[in-house]
């Protein structure tokens, strides 16, 4: 068998009297659970923003590249036939899949939030709208406009890119300080740990002493610390994994597909905060090894 | 076995000895006497590698000491079995566990189940082996001691004033003790102070008397 499979096994296996060599100490050993648990509990709500926002930013990218508004404000009496020619212009667009002229009803609707469900949109010079959904392969905006300009010359063709590039690079970005925030987090546990891990070691020079007195080598003396520390983090880590996945999960959800209501795991994704509990022990298990390995070096 | 040739110890620029020679020879018996503050205890570390000289050469075991590696150190230790004057103990342990360690930490655990009931017999301690040290007398953590040194069967025992904190009666049978593991061929090596006690044990054995003073190594002492 592989030496570090060997390494890896007989350390989750331990070794019942290393172990017992160094004494227990409670209050570190809370402190670190607590600690760990802490930190899993904040990986795990970074890691659902990280999720979310990613997840928000494909959904607004491929969503909103796909489609595009034609605003025609035409003088009244010219507005029907000024969107039967665009209609016209638009079905004959090659990457045009489909075009539709927003209803009256479906105007009102989209105004209603900021103009009460009573405006008599009759009597105002309101702009009508067509919806323009982009086959896979899309069309040439740049072309579609000069067409318009010369047969619909009221027609104004708004393919979102206006405000679609700064959401997406927003949730993009957001979605990095997800990552970022998940680095900080490994790194402030490592960094506890080796404190916790190297105060340890100190409170514990005479058992030190003593091991080498009677010939053990600093690989096992390390190892009963390592093992110690790694378990603690492990079992901190997978109780504030648990919290943080059942604060996830009450947070309020809703199919708007709006950032603070989607904030959470979907399928599959729902099984990723379980990687928090072994990669926190992984980092306890690297932090104390060179915290001890360097403790032992200098009290040589 | 263990050879310091033309060795030479300061501390912080403080000269504590130089030139000195010594050759421990297998199954020999040894007393390292002289003055305290004359560096008994440093040219006992030099022989068990816990220190190394500023100058000269340290052979263990055919293994020049400044080369060694701190796992060669381990494994050293493990071939010398040292009694400390203060003993030195895991507080929180069992007597038991505390004269098994040797073996624990050379992963000869199972071999402990054989010997530590004999080994707790010979030193008196049989009642013992469920009290933590802080739970001992002076004498019997001397004897702990003198049996978490001897459980591996060490090529040498080195023991650094085992008698200082224990009274006559208990210091003749420590000493009867390091004779009766002479006799099995281990070399012994006592630093003391204790005229008597080399007196004592000259009366059973083949002991050579060494003492250190004004930084030189005096060899074949008399009494």
């Amino acid at each position: 068998m592989n030496p570090r499979v060997t390494q890896i096994l007989g350390l989750l296996q331990g070794d019942r009297e290393a172990d017992r060599a160094v004494p227990p100490t409670g209050f570190t050993a809370r402190l670190t659970v607590f600690t760990a648990a802490a930190m899993a509990f904040l990986a795990v709500f970074a890691l659902a923003l990280s999720v979310a926002t990613g997840r928000l930013a494909d959904r607004w990218s491929a969503e909103l590249a796909r489609t595009a508004t034609l605003r025609i404000s035409a003088p009244a009496g010219e507005g029907e036939a000024q969107v039967r020619a665009a209609l016209q212009v638009l079905e004959t667009t090659p990457g045009v899949a489909s075009a539709r002229a927003l209803t009256p009803e479906e105007q009102a609707v989209l105004l209603e939030p900021w103009f009460g469900p009573d405006l008599p949109l009759e009597t105002l010079p309101i702009p009508r709208l067509i919806e323009v959904t982009a086959d896979a392969d899309g069309y040439d905006a740049t072309g579609l406009r000069a067409r318009l300009q010369a047969e619909v010359p009221a027609a104004v063709l708004d393919d979102h890119t206006r405000w679609r590039e700064p959401l997406v690079d927003a949730a993009n970005r957001l979605r990095t300080l997800g990552w970022v925030a998940l680095l900080l987090i490994g790194g402030a546990v490592a960094a506890m740990i080796t404190l916790a891990a190297q105060s340890a070691l100190s409170a514990n020079a005479q058992v030190i002493r003593v091991m080498r007195l009677v010939g053990a080598r600093d690989a096992y003396i390390a190892r009963a610390f390592v093992r110690r520390f790694t378990l603690r983090a492990g079992l901190g880590a997978l109780v504030g994994t648990i919290l943080g996945l059942l604060a996830v999960a009450a947070l309020p959800d809703g199919d708007d597909g709006g950032f603070l209501t989607g904030l959470g795991f979907s399928g599959a994704g729902w099984f990723l905060p379980l990687f928090i509990p072994p990669l926190a022990a992984v980092v306890a298990f690297l932090a104390t090894r060179a915290a001890a390995l360097r403790t032992l070096r200098t009290q040589a | 076995m263990i050879e310091l040739e033309n060795v030479a110890y300061s501390y912080g620029g403080d000269s504590l000895f130089a030139g000195l020679s010594l050759q421990l020879a297998p199954g020999s018996f040894q007393f390292l006497t002289g003055p305290s503050g004359a560096g008994k205890t440093t040219l006992l570390k030099l022989c068990y590698g816990d220190l190394l000289a500023t100058s000269g050469h340290v052979t263990l075991f055919g293994k020049d000491a400044a080369g060694l590696t701190r796992d060669d150190v381990a494994l050293v230790r493990r071939r010398i079995g040292v009694v400390h004057q203060d003993c030195q103990f895991l507080d929180h342990l069992p007597l038991s566990e505390n004269v098994a360690l040797p073996l624990q930490v050379s992963g000869r655990s199972k071999e402990a189940q054989d010997n530590l009931g004999d080994l707790l017999g010979w030193v008196g301690l049989s009642r013992q082996a469920a009290q933590t040290p802080p739970q001992l007398s002076g004498g019997e953590r001397q004897r702990a001691a003198l049996a978490r040194a001897v459980i591996t069967s060490p090529d040498v025992i080195v023991a650094d004033e085992p008698t200082g904190n224990v009274d006559w009666e208990m210091s003749q049978r420590l000493l009867t003790l390091l004779i009766e593991l002479n006799r099995m061929g281990k070399t012994v090596l006592i630093a003391t102070h204790d005229l008597n006690l080399i007196r004592f044990a000259k009366s059973q054995v083949v002991a050579n008397v060494l003492r250190i003073r004004g930084g030189q190594l005096e060899t074949g002492v008399t009494l």
